[in-house]
């Protein structure tokens, strides 16, 4: 079976050209893609998260409310017992990754990353993570 | 029957010009246009060459930088920079939750106050916003579209608390909603309630806002969200075509309406390809105009546009280079007749401006109108056997996306293009574009510098970016909850059930009650939970 990866939009951010295109080359790689569509709570991507039984969660933000919700949808995901690995994407300044690996997040992919570099950071995350 | 050139010469010596030395360098006089007799010209319809025969020999672009962030006051003080550095108009960055009607103390605002615009809940704000600015003066334009019939009403009873009429007002609304369905999807009502508010607006500017443009017909969020240069045009003038007949429903002449529809387009890094689609773009609208809505006015079929350069042409890999693209795309735009002017900074890849950055974007367009001398002759690349061929390609283009939205419609642009956002037309065409372009960077097809390849110097520090922090998302808080603690709650009450009451009956208009409701300083989440206890809210279907 193949794995399986949810992507989501949190907050208020309506830009989804990235996140779009993250699903298609996640999908052209082999995973099957769940995308929760705009405007989307912690709490709702961490149930969703569970509910689908993903392996892990992309998160793409561009609004730079980053640093606030990334870390939500990872205590969101503890809290309910579950270690599924964030992996999160987008405008994201270099001074700023340190602050989201410290808070948990698994992998930060900037601007300018390839479709073999998000591959590859996907599949380091997940033989991490198991 | 008079030929092109008389036309045109008629129409150049009934302009002011300004003072200037219009030559080369090396003393070579130039003319104000070039071509033979027969051709098109500038201020000559379809006005495929400009819209006005003297074009920037009587004015330049507005030099207009796009800022927000932070609270109001913060972005007071970077307006007035702007006015000090030279810019000659004002755009205004809303941040997430304004963009989608929210005050800044709802659940879902945390973390984004202030974080891509300028946190406004109230008229409170709205006044900080513009304080000591000369809007008598001064024209601004206000990136808005859910929310932008009350955050209009707001920016009206500002200015009147300052003692500006309404009538003297000049600026842009930009108010098109349809293209947030399609591609910037910040949009809070269904499609249909959300048209009704725009043509409120258009009634309410067309009765009493004379110097008012009520919407910016914009192309820029359709390319950045990833489509080609063909589908911007063609998405663009068929939003555009919808506003028409959606004023003409309402009962309105196309001459009293159609002059204060303006445009904005994306200048991005194909430089020929952007020139030719600008050109296109007034061609299209000026024969749409006149021959399928019956305009007269000249005004009513001439294509006015703002220009930003691209967004996503910019790499957060040595930022400095960014600097090059958008002069690029600036000169774009320029040679594709632009009336006003956006150039990014090198750092918005990574974040909002500096001031610093900002600066350099400015003077990007400073360099293009007093150094180059581009600005001397009209549309110095007409008559290029490869640029009108690409301009009527992408005529072509457009019109056979024009026939499909009409199949959608029964012949209806408005009703085509509602159907194409209902059945996810657009969105997929934008999201297939902007993959088979992501998949050419993949490949090695396309080509970016710093990032596929010459990335010697990506290692180099991170230039200085600014930071938005969060004491600034918890200042707006208490600002709103001393405005919330200060006013006539009786009278918010009051006027938001008036809201509601009117939102019911779809003949009235809006918008005098929405000005009542900012005098109250009722928050802008307040007045669109009104609104939307009617209207109801738009949800999108995920697709990827």
């Amino acid at each position: 079976m193949s794995q399986r990866i949810l992507v989501a939009k949190v907050g208020l951010d309506g830009h989804d050209r990235g996140v779009k295109i993250i699903a298609r080359i996640l999908r052209d790689a082999g995973y099957e893609v769940i995308y929760t569509g705009l405007f989307q709570t912690p709490q709702t991507v961490a149930s969703a998260a569970v509910d689908e039984d993903v392996d892990a969660v992309g998160l793409s933000m561009l609004s730079g409310a980053h640093l606030t919700l990334a870390p939500l949808v990872v205590e969101e995901l503890r809290g309910r017992g579950s270690d599924i690995p964030v992996i999160v994407g987008g405008i994201v300044p270099a001074l700023d990754i340190v602050e989201l690996t410290e808070a948990g997040i698994a992998a930060v992919l900037t601007p300018g990353s390839t479709a073999a570099e998000v591959v590859g950071a996907v599949r380091r995350v997940l033989a991490a993570s198991t | 029957m008079s030929d092109n050139r008389t036309l045109w010469q008629e129409a150049f010596d009934d302009s002011k010009l300004r003072e200037g030395d219009y030559s080369t360098m090396s003393g070579v006089p130039l003319e104000p246009v070039y071509g033979p007799d027969d051709a098109e010209f500038p201020g000559v319809y379809p006005y495929t060459r400009g819209p006005y025969a003297s074009m920037y020999r009587s004015r330049l672009w507005t030099m207009r930088m796009f800022a927000g962030f932070g609270t109001a006051d913060d972005t007071n003080a970077r307006f007035k920079e702007i006015i000090r550095s030279g810019g000659t108009g004002l755009s205004t960055a809303f941040d997430m939750p304004t963009l989608l009607g929210l005050d800044s103390d709802d659940p879902m605002s945390l973390g984004e106050v202030g974080r891509c615009g300028v946190a406004i809940d109230s008229l409170a704000d709205m006044e900080d916003l513009y304080a000591g600015i000369d809007l008598d003066q001064i024209t601004t334009s206000m990136t808005i579209n859910s929310p932008a019939a009350p955050i209009f009403a707001m920016f009206v009873a500002q200015a009147e608390n300052a003692g500006v009429n309404r009538a003297r007002l000049g600026g842009t609304l930009q108010n098109d909603i349809l293209k947030e369905y399609q591609a910037q999807k910040e949009f809070v009502f269904p499609p249909r309630q959300s048209m009704r508010l725009v043509r409120d607006t258009i009634k309410f500017t067309a009765a009493e806002m004379p110097r008012w443009h009520s919407i910016s017909i914009s192309g820029y969020h359709i390319r950045e969200a990833g489509s080609t240069a063909a589908e911007e045009l063609a998405f663009t003038l068929a939003n555009g075509f919808a506003y028409v007949e959606l004023a003409l429903q309402a009962g309105l002449p196309v001459d009293s309406f159609a002059p204060r529809l303006s445009f904005f387009f994306n200048a991005h890094i194909d430089f020929f390809e952007e020139i030719a689609k600008l050109r296109a773009a007034r061609r299209i609208w000026a024969r749409w105009m006149k021959e399928r809505y019956g305009a007269e006015l000249e005004r009513s079929l001439q294509l006015r546009f703002h220009t930003q350069t691209a967004g996503v042409s910019l790499t957060a890999q040595q930022p400095e280079v960014n600097i090059v693209r958008t002069a690029i795309e600036a000169l774009a735009g320029v040679l594709g007749g632009t009336q006003s002017l956006h150039t990014n900074s090198m750092d918005e890849a990574m974040a909002l401006p500096t001031e610093k950055a900002a600066r350099i974007a400015l003077r990007t367009q400073q360099v293009i109108a007093y150094e180059t001398n581009v600005t001397h002759v009209a549309d110095p690349l007409g008559g290029s056997y490869f640029v009108e061929e690409l301009t009527d390609e992408m005529e072509r283009q457009a019109e056979a996306v024009f026939s499909k939205l009409e199949e959608f419609g029964d012949g209806s642009l408005l009703e085509g293009v509602i159907k194409g956002i209902d059945e996810n037309w657009f969105q997929g065409c934008i999201a297939d574009s902007a993959y088979e372009l992501e998949r050419k960077f993949n490949s090695g097809e396309r080509v970016i510098v710093g990032v596929s390849d010459f990335k010697e110097g990506n290692d180099d520090a991170e230039i200085e970016l600014l930071r938005i922090s969060k004491e600034d998302e918890a200042r707006q808080r208490m600002r709103l909850e001393t405005v919330r603690h200060d006013r006539d709650q009786e009278a918010v009450d009051k006027v938001l059930a008036t809201l509601t009451d009117e939102a019911a009956d779809p003949e009235i208009n809006l918008m005098p009650t929405l000005i009542d409701a900012s005098h109250a300083y009722a928050t802008l989440g307040e007045i669109m939970g009104a609104l939307a206890d009617v209207f109801g809210r738009h949800t999108e279907v995920p697709t990827i």
